[in-house]
């Protein structure tokens, strides 16, 4: 299938889920289905580092923080001129702020993109656990770092103040943002499946398989692992940076909550890292189990729920409910694709 | 003679306290056949790793095609034409057969001639390379499903879609039968005909005896004996150092 087709089928799908819950006619279906999109497009690029390029990140949560917190730094930068700038830069300022939120998630992919090109640059040489640890750490740093940084709320958080109206015919906020999550999911998949067979992906999963044999191939394994993790990076900030909009209150510990570390592996994990639709049903399943959860349980139990199913997941089906699919179909992995590409051409 | 494609000039390796190459000097000529022998643990793979980049060797200097390759990494090298494959076959294990070869076509072979790859084209050459190592019917297959011999075939196939200039193939053969050795060496010396350079390392006598224009032997990390095929192993060093074994 060419790509450009499916844009249009996603683009399609995207209107109609749109519309289903337009029907529902809930204003908790935004809410609850905000949590899940987001989900979507953070599984999603937690897949292109740790699915096609065999990088595990630990460190998630960090990226969708940097995000978060770009946008808290442009809330808050209205304030700041006015304090500091001359006369003339504030009315200009006044007049460019606040930005839009499609602006904002632009901001937020670029800084996490820049810091996921910082983090790949310096663990370059680093693989597996190390890598992982790495990640890890790079979570533990950016978190004390934003406690400290009292422009953005430091420890005791910051609001965020939502505007009383919305460019899109004056729809609810909440709605608003459930729009602007599924049209940043649309482009996260369809920027992750163009991947997958294009001469990117090919040496992404060289280097998942065999980094020594991928550079003998000729892959530059290096500049393409910063590839991989400027790209992870910059959808997972994107995912991010509409979140104070969302909780309208944001402080580190939910920014840089445990569960965006564990959604964004076990997501993938138990969809399917092979391709883009696994960490698509991993997290349209796991995301709504959570959210059912929250609602009728009890919240801490739905990261109990998808610690024990990555457990169950990673013991009884490695390849996720995609590779289980494909089992229990009998089919190879790689002839899909193949018939698929052969469409293409047709 | 004309200017060597391959120059390796004083490289030693020691690995700790082992040294795995000892002062190797050795030149190739652009369209030559040369056959590397050497007892087992001689330093013919460390040698070809240290040709290739994937390791980096103490002292002396490897260039290709008058050019100091030393600072390059392995991927540099085999996009200049460098092209290897590894004794103990290394697929890409997610990837199906006709996948493994598009890495290299994709990131080599078509990429240096220029044209950008159409994706027709590039089925098409995956096509003829599997069909040369007789790998067609398991094109979409995992490497998991190929046997030893498919996979040594595949690991061949792979080093030479990268479209080297210089093909090292180190002890592709093994395991292979009489007659699979014979269509290995004939493709060998066919592509070799299209104007590869090969270098050949292989147990296998005859295979090495009827492929090689020139022989040169490693023992412990020394080269003892490099000319006419013949004369080599008459050599009475050669005789005593490894045949005699
Ligand atoms: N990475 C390594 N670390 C330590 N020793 C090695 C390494 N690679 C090879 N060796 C040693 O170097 C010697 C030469 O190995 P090798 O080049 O593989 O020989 P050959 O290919 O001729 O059989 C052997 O004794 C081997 O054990
Ligand atoms: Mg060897």
């Amino acid at each position: 299938m060419r790509n450009s087709l499916f844009v249009l089928l996603a683009v399609l799908a995207a209107a109609a889920v749109y519309a289903a819950a337009r029907i529902v006619d809930n204003p908790y279906v935004f809410f609850a289905g905000y949590v899940v999109l987001q989900f979507v497009v953070l599984a999603t690029a937690w897949n292109i580092l740790g699915g096609y390029c065999g990088y595990v990140n630990f460190g998630s949560a960090a990226f969708f923080a940097l995000g978060a917190y770009t946008t808290v730094a442009m809330v808050k930068f209205p304030a700041l001129a006015a304090k500091y700038l001359p006369e003339p830069l504030i009315a200009v300022t006044n007049l460019i702020f606040p930005l839009p939120i499609p602006v904002l998630i632009l901001f937020g992919g670029v800084i996490a993109g820049l810091v996921g090109l910082g983090t790949g640059y310096l663990t370059l040489r680093l693989r597996g656990v190390y890598f992982s640890i790495a990640t890890l750490a790079l979570a533990v740093v950016l978190q004390t770092l934003v406690v400290n940084w009292d422009y953005v709320g430091g420890s005791r958080g910051a609001y965020v103040v939502r505007p009383a109206t919305t460019p899109f015919f004056g729809i609810d906020y909440m709605e608003y943002l459930f729009l602007m999550m599924l049209a940043l999911s649309v482009a996260t998949l369809a920027a992750a499946r163009s991947i997958e067979r294009s001469r990117l992906g090919f040496g992404f999963a060289a280097i998942r398989d065999d980094e020594l044999a991928a550079e003998s191939c000729g892959v530059p394994t290096l500049r393409l692992k910063l590839v991989a993790t400027a790209l992870s990076g910059a959808f997972m900030g994107m995912a991010g940076a509409p979140f104070p909009y969302y909780i309208g209150f944001l402080e580190p510990s939910s920014a840089f909550g445990l569960a965006y570390a564990v959604n964004s592996i076990a997501m993938p994990m138990i969809g399917g890292t092979t391709s883009w639709i696994g960490p698509l049903i991993g997290a349209v399943l796991l995301g709504t189990l959570q959210q059912l959860a929250t609602v009728t349980i009890w919240s801490e139990l739905s990261l109990l729920i998808v610690g024990l199913l990555l457990i169950g997941f990673v013991i009884v089906a490695p390849n996720g409910i995609v590779g289980l699919l494909e089992t229990l179909l009998g089919r190879k992995r790689t002839e899909p694709a193949r018939a698929a590409d052969a469409e293409g051409k047709a | 003679m004309t200017a060597p494609l391959l120059r390796v000039e004083n490289v030693s390796k020691r690995f700790g306290g082992f040294v795995a190459l000892d002062n190797i000097d050795l030149d190739v000529a652009p369209g030559e056949r040369l056959g590397l022998i050497g007892p087992n643990g001689s330093g013919k793979s460390t040698l070809v790793n240290c040709m290739c980049g994937t390791l980096h060797h103490d002292t002396g200097d490897v260039s290709f095609e008058g050019r100091s390759v030393d600072g390059l990494s392995a991927h540099e090298r085999t996009r200049l034409g460098m092209a290897r494959s590894f004794q103990l076959p290394r697929p890409f294990a997610s990837l199906s057969v006709a996948d493994n070869l598009r890495v290299p076509l994709l990131y080599t072979g078509l990429h240096r001639s220029g044209a950008e790859s159409s994706s027709g084209e590039l089925d098409d050459r995956c096509h003829d390379l599997l069909g040369l190592v007789s790998l067609s019917h398991k094109a979409h297959k995992l490497p998991r499903d190929l046997t030893q011999v498919e996979m040594r075939k595949l690991e061949l196939a792979r080093a030479m879609a990268a479209d080297p200039k210089l093909l090292i193939a180190d002890e592709a053969m093994a395991g292979l039968s009489q007659s699979e050795v014979k269509d290995i060496v004939s493709l060998l010396i066919r592509l070799n005909e299209r104007g590869v350079t090969i270098i050949l390392i292989e147990h296998i006598m005859t295979a090495v005896m009827s492929f090689s224009q020139r022989l040169v032997v490693l023992v412990s990390g020394r080269k003892i004996g490099d000319g006419k095929p013949d004369d080599v192993i008459r050599d009475p060093e050669v005789e005593r150092a490894y045949l005699g074994q």
